[in-house]
Parts: C-alpha cells; sequence; structure tokens
C-alpha cells in the first residue's frame, strides 16, 4: 500500500515566493473511519423535503455556504416545475426526451437527495430530462443541451437523468446560461464497459445561483469523466457522487472554475470506492480575482473494507490573483483496508509564482504576457484532459475574458 | 563593439534578520566577444551578482552601477534588461507549467526582437539548435522545465542563449550537475554562440572543470563579496591546484 499525502503550500524552487497573503484552510483528514454517522457515506438521504432541519449554516456542509444567497431555497421560497428551456443539438443514437416525473426512471441510479434543497427540487419537479445511449451505441461528436433561465423571480427545479448502455461510449455536454435560482438533481448510470464524457458547464449570468447534487454510477469496468467547468453565476453549489456498481471501474472527476468579485463558487465531491480495482482520479483548478470572490472545494474520498486494490488521488490546485478573494481547499481521505494500490491528495493554494514571472521576464517577456502565459498555462492541462472541442473552445473565450479583467487589475494596482 | 561596466555594485539581500550585505563593491568591465570566468567559494556572492545584473526583486542594489554601453541597467524593468541584450542561464531553472517550450521560445524571442520571427526560419533555426544540443524534438511540446532532468534543464537554458541571441550572457554554476557528457554538450553549445555571435560572457563557476571546455579570457576570484584577485587563464590552473584557501585565509 503506498499513501502518499502532500498537503503542502505551493512548491517553491530555489528562491523564496510570497504565498502569505493567499489563505488556505489547513483542516483537511486522512485515516480511518472511526464512527458511524460522521462519514460522507452515511449522510441522511431523504425525498421528503421537512425530513431535513433548515441548516444554520453552522454545520459541515454549509459552513462555507452564504445561505442568505441560496435566496431560500433551504427554506421554503416557492420553486416551480418550469423556467428553464432547454435546446438540444442532437446527435444519432442517443435519445432525448421530456418526460412526466410519473412515467420516468427518476431514481435509476439509488439516488435520494442529501439535503434540504435536492428533497425540495426533487418534490417540486415536474418532468425529468432523460439522455439515453443504447447499449453499444458510440458516438463521437458531443450530445449538446443548452439550459436557459429566463429570469423569472420564481426559482426552478430541475432534473436530469443520462443513462449509457453497456460498453456505450458518449459525450454530453451541459450548458446553463441566462439567469434562474436553480436546484438540480443530476443522475448519471453507466452500464458495464460504458465511457461517458459529461460536462456541466455554468455559463450563467452574474445573478444567478445554481444549486446541483449528481449521483454517478459506474459499472463494471465503465469509465466516467465528469466535468465541472464554472464562470458564471452569483452562487453556484455543486455536489458531486461517484459510486461503482462493480469492480474494475474509473472515475474520473475534473473541475475548473474562476471566481469573480463577489462569485461564490463551490464544488463538494464524493468518491465512494465500494467495490475493488476502482479507480478514481480528481483534478480542480480554480483561480480567483476580486473582492470577496470565494471558491470551496471539498474531495472526499472513502474506501471500503472490500474495495481492495484500488486506485485514487485528487488534487485541487488555486491561484489567489488578487487581495480579498479565497479559497478554502478541505481533501478528505478515509480508508478502510489497507489493500490498495495507491490513495493520495494534495491540495495547494497560492499567488502568482514570482520565480514564474522573473524567470519569463528575464527572456524579454513583459510583465503582462509573462502574467498571461503563466494564467493560460495553469489552465492548459484542464482543457487537454477534458478533451471536448466544442467545451475547450468555450473555456479558452472564457479564460481570455478573465484575463482581461484580471490585466486591468493588475494595472490598477501599478497605477495607485 | 560593446562592453558592460559593473562599478563599485553593493548589493543586499532581505533575511529575517534584516538586510544582508552581499556584495561589498564589485568592479568588473566585460566586452564583446570576450569570456570572463568567476570563480570563488561558496557564499562568495557569485549567484548574487548573476541576479543582481538580472533585476532579481530579492536583491537590493545600495550602491554603484551596472552600465550596458553607457546605459544604466539597474533602471530597466527585469524584461527591459533582457530586451537590451544581457541574458541570465540560471542555475536553477523555473519549471512553468502549461506553456510549452516552442511558445515560450517564440514569445521570448518575439519579444526580444520587436517583432515575431519569419516561421519557416524561425522551425529551422530552432531544430538545428536543439539537435546540436541534443534536445529530442519532443521537447518542443513539452512544459517549460517540467519535469526536466538537470541536464536538460541546462541544455535548456543554452538553447535559450542560442536562440535568443543576447549580447551579454551570465552562465551561472551552469556546469554544476552535469555529468561528464552533459558538459561537454552544453559547453559546445556555449561555444557555438561564442563562435556565431559577438557575445560576451560571464562564466560563474565554482570549479574549474567547465574551463577545460570553455575558454575564458580572464579570470577573476570573488570572494566576500569582491573580485579578490584577477588574472588570464593560468590563474584558473593555480585554483585547481591550490583551492580557495589562500583567499578565504586572508578574508
Amino acid at each position: 500500500m503506498t499513501t502518499d499525502t502532500t498537503d503542502s503550500p505551493v512548491e517553491t524552487t530555489g528562491l523564496s515566493t510570497d504565498h502569505s497573503r493567499a489563505s488556505a484552510d489547513a483542516a483537511h483528514s486522512h485515516g480511518v473511519r472511526t464512527s458511524p454517522g460522521t462519514s460522507y457515506a452515511d449522510r441522511f438521504a431523504s425525498t421528503d423535503p421537512e425530513a431535513f432541519e433548515v441548516p444554520t449554516g453552522r454545520e459541515e456542509e454549509w459552513r462555507f455556504t452564504p445561505l442568505r444567497r441560496l435566496r431560500g431555497l433551504l427554506q421554503d421560497a416557492p420553486l416551480r416545475g418550469e423556467g428553464v428551456t432547454a435546446d438540444v443539438r442532437g446527435v444519432d443514437g442517443v435519445t432525448v426526451q421530456i418526460v412526466p416525473v410519473a412515467e420516468s426512471r427518476r431514481g435509476l441510479s439509488g439516488y435520494v437527495p442529501i439535503d434540504r434543497v435536492s428533497a425540495r427540487a426533487w418534490a417540486a419537479t415536474e418532468k425529468v430530462m432523460t439522455i439515453d445511449v443504447p447499449a453499444g451505441t458510440e458516438v463521437a461528436e458531443p450530445l449538446v443541451v443548452t439550459l436557459t433561465g429566463d429570469g423569472g423571480s420564481e426559482a426552478v427545479a430541475g432534473h436530469l437523468l443520462v443513462t449509457v448502455g453497456a460498453n456505450a461510449r458518449a459525450s454530453v455536454v451541459v450548458f446553463f446560461e441566462g439567469s434562474a435560482t436553480y436546484a438540480e438533481n443530476v443522475e448519471i448510470v453507466l452500464g458495464d464497459g460504458a465511457a461517458l464524457t459529461f460536462v456541466s458547464y455554468q455559463d450563467w449570468q452574474p445573478d444567478a445561483v445554481h444549486h446541483s447534487n449528481a449521483h454517478a454510477v459506474v459499472g463494471r469496468d465503465a469509465e466516467l469523466k465528469h466535468v465541472s467547468v464554472s464562470f458564471g453565476g452569483d452562487l453556484v453549489r455543486h455536489d458531486t457522487t461517484a459510486v461503482y456498481d462493480g469492480p474494475g471501474g474509473s472515475a474520473e472527476l475534473l473541475g475548473l472554475y474562476f471566481a469573480d468579485a463577489g462569485q461564490h463558487i463551490e464544488h463538494r465531491l464524493f468518491v465512494d470506492h465500494n467495490e475493488p480495482k476502482t479507480r478514481s482520479d480528481v483534478l480542480y483548478k480554480g483561480a480567483l480575482q476580486g473582492d470577496g470572490a470565494h471558491s470551496v472545494w471539498i474531495g472526499n474520498v472513502l474506501i471500503r473494507p472490500e474495495a481492495e486494490g484500488i486506485d485514487t488521488y485528487e488534487l485541487n490546485r488555486n491561484l489567489v490573483l488578487t487581495d480579498g478573494a479565497r479559497a478554502d481547499s478541505v481533501p478528505n481521505l478515509e480508508i478502510e483496508t489497507g489493500e490498495i494500490e495507491g490513495a493520495g491528495h494534495a491540495s495547494a493554494t497560492g499567488r502568482f509564482d514570482d520565480e514564474q514571472l522573473f524567470y519569463l521576464r528575464a527572456r524579454g517577456i513583459p510583465e503582462e504576457a509573462a502574467r498571461r502565459l503563466v494564467l493560460r498555462g495553469f489552465f492548459a492541462e484542464m482543457i487537454g484532459r477534458i478533451g471536448v472541442d466544442v467545451v475547450g473552445e468555450r473555456m479558452l473565450a472564457a479564460i481570455e475574458a478573465e484575463l482581461e479583467i484580471a490585466m486591468q487589475t493588475a494595472g490598477a494596482e501599478v497605477d495607485a | 563593439m560593446s562592453n558592460l561596466t559593473i562599478s563599485d555594485l553593493h548589493v543586499t539581500v532581505e533575511t529575517p534578520e534584516g538586510p544582508k550585505q552581499i556584495l561589498r563593491g564589485v568592479d568588473l568591465t566585460i566586452n564583446s566577444g570576450e569570456t570572463h570566468a568567476i570563480m570563488g567559494p561558496n557564499g562568495s556572492g557569485k549567484s548574487t551578482l548573476a541576479y543582481s545584473i538580472a533585476g532579481h526583486p530579492k536583491y537590493q542594489v545600495t550602491q554603484g552601477s551596472v552600465l550596458l554601453d553607457g546605459e544604466e541597467v539597474l533602471e530597466m524593468s527585469v524584461d527591459e534588461r533582457a530586451r537590451a541584450g544581457l541574458f541570465l542561464a540560471m542555475q536553477y531553472p523555473v519549471e512553468v507549467p502549461g506553456v510549452s517550450v516552442s511558445n515560450f521560445l517564440r514569445t521570448a524571442r518575439t519579444a526580444i526582437d520587436g517583432k515575431a520571427p519569419a516561421l519557416r526560419q524561425w522551425v529551422g533555426e530552432v531544430r538545428e539548435a536543439m539537435d546540436d544540443l541534443r534536445i529530442d524534438p519532443a521537447f518542443a511540446e513539452r512544459s517549460v522545465n517540467e519535469g526536466f532532468s538537470g541536464g536538460e534543464k541546462k541544455r535548456h537554458e543554452i538553447l535559450q542563449m542560442q536562440l535568443l541571441k543576447p549580447r551579454f550572457a551570465i552562465l551561472d554554476e551552469t556546469d554544476s550537475g552535469l555529468d561528464v557528457d552533459a558538459l561537454r554538450i552544453v559547453s559546445e553549445g556555449v561555444n557555438k554562440a561564442r563562435s556565431t555571435t559577438d557575445v560576451g560572457v560571464l562564466l560563474i563557476t565554482h570549479y574549474t572543470r567547465i574551463l577545460q571546455y570553455i575558454k575564458p579570457d580572464h579570470v577573476h576570484v570573488f570572494v566576500d563579496g569582491k573580485v579578490a584577485e584577477q588574472g588570464g587563464p593560468e590563474l584558473a590552473e593555480q585554483l585547481e591546484a591550490e583551492g580557495y584557501d589562500r583567499f578565504l585565509a586572508k578574508a
């Protein structure tokens, strides 16, 4: 067994680098699960909203979230079943339907809501969007769904169910646009030997609120690549769980986010290694700029006693570009068997690396261009790993737009 | 014909205990086409001299001047110094994840020339330089210095020296950590730049080993933050035989 744990701040080479103004939450854990009830795996679940107490904000799972900005989703704000319209760019072989709840296969993944918002969304959902890739189907082009909020004052509930049959391969991309207060449940079910790239891309208007709980089941020898990209929105809080339904499955959870002034972007992940020989690889990278920009990354991994021979690694990296931005990053690893291939996690939050900038500038590259190079480089790896062109192109453009903000801010600092 | 003139250079570095004096009045003049070796024991301030000339923010110049053809280098920003024709081959080159070597080299050359190089000629130039330095072509698509071995990092530094064509190049312990084969390749790369351009070279080293491959015109012994003795190549041979003890005892 190899357990590799790196919790150090940003690595420095040679000369010193100032990361003192970057903030990182040092709280994290790794070790043996001691008592039931404390683990992410033991979360209470129910379809009944009233079974959940309204959080106060002191609870472990809510302590980072600015509850008031959820606009009453946690309390009793009205939730309607419509208000987000879907535009589908279909591909041959993949079926997309909007089905009334009663006729749908909602719950197919075994998912039961894990908090009050998702239970309320469950109750308020009228129709389920289902995306089905039949067994054996291989589709190269991604299916692209654009969900656009109509900007109505009432919150909207939604439910998405993606199924990929045995040995099928497909990519599904969901873009979120417009404005909404959106409470969403997502189920993803991969059959044996299936491969799915699923991308949830938040390109909301600045005032949107998006609460999403996703639950993915990875079949025997199946491969899930789940991607979360967040640029827009006022508050984005996504909770993604991956479990296995047979040995040999793999879950690659990738995320990229860019929080601007006042934005709260929160990703909570839980990989439940409940089957032997399964793999998980988590990589989330974010940049933050501006006053009150806040990102939260919680990476939970549980290795159950039966999960022998598994391999897991999770990494979160944050680049804090200005004062007043805060990145919280908490990896948690619970290990219940020693018979594993590998388990590790790392989290690093830092400022622009002065040594990188010096190196580039010492080759004649002006400071602004050097910053751009470093920032583009920081995200370049993600674009490659996500590997869906329509997503990569949009991400590149969004990163360039964020760079414009960054350069204006940097210019203002120099002038001051 | 250019010259780099360092006069009475005093430099401090910030430490937790307050500023610490490292350079105590360095005087040195290098002309185009000349190669000067700066030798000295560890902690004598050799690398501080290199980084101070390049403009690293960690070092504070408290006195003196560095003139490049009469222009005050110390008033220039880091990138202005490079564009004026100064180059520092670093002892510990920095990793820049996600920035490919080819993109980095092209961006640097464009910055230094003030315009993008003609593509076809540039590609040929890069290929030839990489070939000379035995750098695998696949390196062009790798991230700058990321996962490079010690020898690969040094060869990559000299690759930049060849492609950026500085007027003066400072090589900071380029020989450290190299095996004999890598040292020979790197030295050949430096010698090629010396023979094809009029570059003046400041070769900073602790050991005489690299001087068997790169013949200096002048040798300066650096002790306690300033030049303690200077001479021709014979001074290096003397140091090889006697070590630095003589100077350290004096200091």
